[in-house]
């Protein structure tokens, strides 16, 4: 298996992961987006899962590899387009992914990165509406 | 009542020797799983839990078989997958089973989690001897 | 048998050909009574003939015996159907009954061989009465056993309440396999529509045990895995209750009185406001695109 593109898109790293990795792509993958991240100086990662047909405790440990070491260096992590039969049986796994940043697709990913805070920051006042 | 599941398929022997071979297995367990004509959820279910018990084989004990049954109770057909190898086995059993327990530096996910993705689970070891890991999950 | 039984029953059986119009008039009439006109007429002459016919014949031919059972199902089964008490179907066999003994009454009264006659039949009648009690209840558990699987069929549609805001309202007893199908459902949804906020109302579930809950938690936990939130809403006291003694955590899982409430915090965790404006009317505007 080829190495797993990494894209730069202004300061986001964009990862799309395509079809049945096995476990050393998934140790070089970790690898190298570290060193594009320390190279590149971006403030988010994106990995989309969409075309990830499975999940298991390595890829998921991968995962929250990637996004704590991305935050030691000063970057977001986000995992987008996870199928609901993957997600379905992670749960099942025992897996939580705890610290983790989803969307459901990239657009949202995206959107999600130029929000600051683990949750979209929404108060409860009613302010009006462009204040 | 289900009559007792008999093999309707001849088995597919698989050899885990390398992390190719993980993948190899990965593919083959959901081609049978499309087959039986599991869910999308339960065959997700299947290939995982294969994935982590073929990686367990490959991991602890350095390599070991695969073998994929497809199995026939009567009224549902299930898929029956045997991992077996030569390791130095597991000492205590109940401590494998354990969320969170690991001896390969994982999650500790491996054993104790695929077992809640199938329907039935074995687990044989005794220490120098080795160890096979049965699962089995029927359709619904 | 003895002679005098026989002769008891030769008796009753000229009796019941002789007067078969008579009879039989009354005989449903008096099966039509408690019903009400919840039934056409002619149709229970038809039904009540029809029996009356294979009755006479079993009487002398054993083997028709069959044939007025399965009758009698057909009876009872229609009956059922319609929403018949038992008692109301009982009727319609035992009235036969009423009907012998009332021309008994009428025309042979004191006659030794008729009553004896009479008590031979009633003992007949009562086990064909039986019969069609137990044809009845098996009708009927065959309705509701039907009406199950029409309920479980009736998929639980998964509704959009606005955009980025999908729904899944469920009514009725939850079993695990049910709430799989369901949970597997909304998930897919939340993906074909790209929503980031899933409902899941309960306020038409009456009880929820310790497996129904963890799939609920499972699914709110898959959904989060998959960037959208959950709200679950309509949970009853009773529910509550249970979730609470079962020790199961339902954590930091958001969960609304009503639909409405949580449709609220859905819009206002979305970026959408709702303004009251001239008290009747709504306006709302997204805070972003």
């Amino acid at each position: 298996m080829d190495r797993v593109p990494i894209l730069k898109i202004s300061d986001i790293l964009l990862v799309s992961i395509q079809g049945d990795l096995d476990d050393h792509a998934v140790l070089t993958l970790q690898e190298d987006l570290a060193d594009r991240v320390v190279a590149t100086g971006a403030l988010g990662v994106i990995i989309d899962i969409t075309a990830v047909e499975i999940v298991d405790s390595f890829v998921g440990r991968m995962l929250s590899t990637i996004a704590g070491m991305a935050r030691m260096l000063d970057a977001e992590t986000i995992v987008v387009g996870m199928r609901p039969a993957v997600a379905i049986t992670l749960v099942e796994l025992g897996l939580s992914l705890g610290g983790l940043r989803t969307a459901l697709d990239l657009e949202k990913g995206i959107a999600l990165l130029s929000r600051p805070g683990p949750e979209p920051a929404v108060t409860d006042d009613m302010s009006p509406v462009g204040q | 009542m289900s009559q007792p599941p008999r093999v309707v398929a001849p088995a597919e022997e698989l050899t885990i020797a390398s992390n190719d071979e993980v993948v190899i297995v990965r593919q083959k367990v959901r081609a049978t799983a499309i087959e039986l004509g599991f869910s999308l959820v339960d065959q997700t279910k299947v290939v995982t839990a294969a994935s982590e018990l073929a990686r367990n084989t490959l991991v602890h004990a350095g390599g070991g078989h695969a073998r994929i049954e497809v199995l026939d109770n009567g009224h549902r057909r299930g898929l029956r997958l045997t991992f077996a190898d030569n390791g130095p086995g597991i000492p205590d059993l109940q401590l494998a089973l354990t969320d969170g327990w690991s001896s390969g530096g994982g999650l500790g996910l491996g054993l104790s989690g695929s077992r809640r993705l199938v329907d039935e689970f074995e687990l044989d070891s005794e220490p120098g001897r080795g160890t096979v890991v049965t699962v089995t999950k029927w359709t619904r | 048998m003895t002679v005098q039984e026989n002769t008891s029953r030769h008796h009753i059986e000229r009796l019941l050909r002789d007067n078969e119009d008579g009879i039989l008039d009354r005989w449903v009439q008096i099966s039509n009574e408690p019903l009400l006109g919840r039934v056409n007429e002619s149709e229970t002459r038809r039904e009540l003939h029809e029996i009356y016919r294979v009755l006479l014949q079993s009487l002398s031919r054993p083997e028709a015996a069959s044939e007025l059972r399965g009758l009698l199902a057909e009876l009872s089964r229609n009956r059922a159907r319609q929403g018949f008490t038992p008692s109301e179907t009982a009727v319609s066999v035992y009235g036969l009954k009423e009907a012998v003994y009332e021309l008994i009454g009428a025309e042979q009264e004191g006659d030794e061989q008729a009553l004896r006659g009479f008590i031979w039949l009633s003992r007949t009648i009562d086990g064909l009465g039986l019969y069609t009690f137990e044809a009845y209840s098996a009708a009927r558990d065959k309705i509701i056993s039907d009406q199950t699987e029409q309920l479980l069929e009736l998929s639980t549609p998964v509704v959009k309440l606005w955009e980025g805001i999908v729904s899944v309202p469920l009514v009725g007893t939850l079993d695990s396999a049910r709430t799989q199908v369901v949970m597997e459902k909304l998930l897919q949804t939340l993906v074909d529509t790209g929503s980031e906020y899933a409902v899941i109302d309960i306020t038409g579930v009456p009880a929820v045990d310790t497996q129904v809950a963890q799939h609920l938690l499972k699914t709110v936990m898959a959904a989060r895995l998959m960037g959208a939130h959950c709200v679950i809403s309509g949970i009853r006291p009773q529910i509550a209750h249970t979730i609470v003694t079962l020790g199961i955590e339902f954590g930091d899982i958001v969960t609304k009185a009503t639909l409405a409430d949580a449709l609220a915090y859905a819009l206002r965790k979305s970026g959408v406001e709702v303004v009251n404006k001239r008290r009747t009317r709504l306006a709302i505007r997204a805070e972003e695109a």
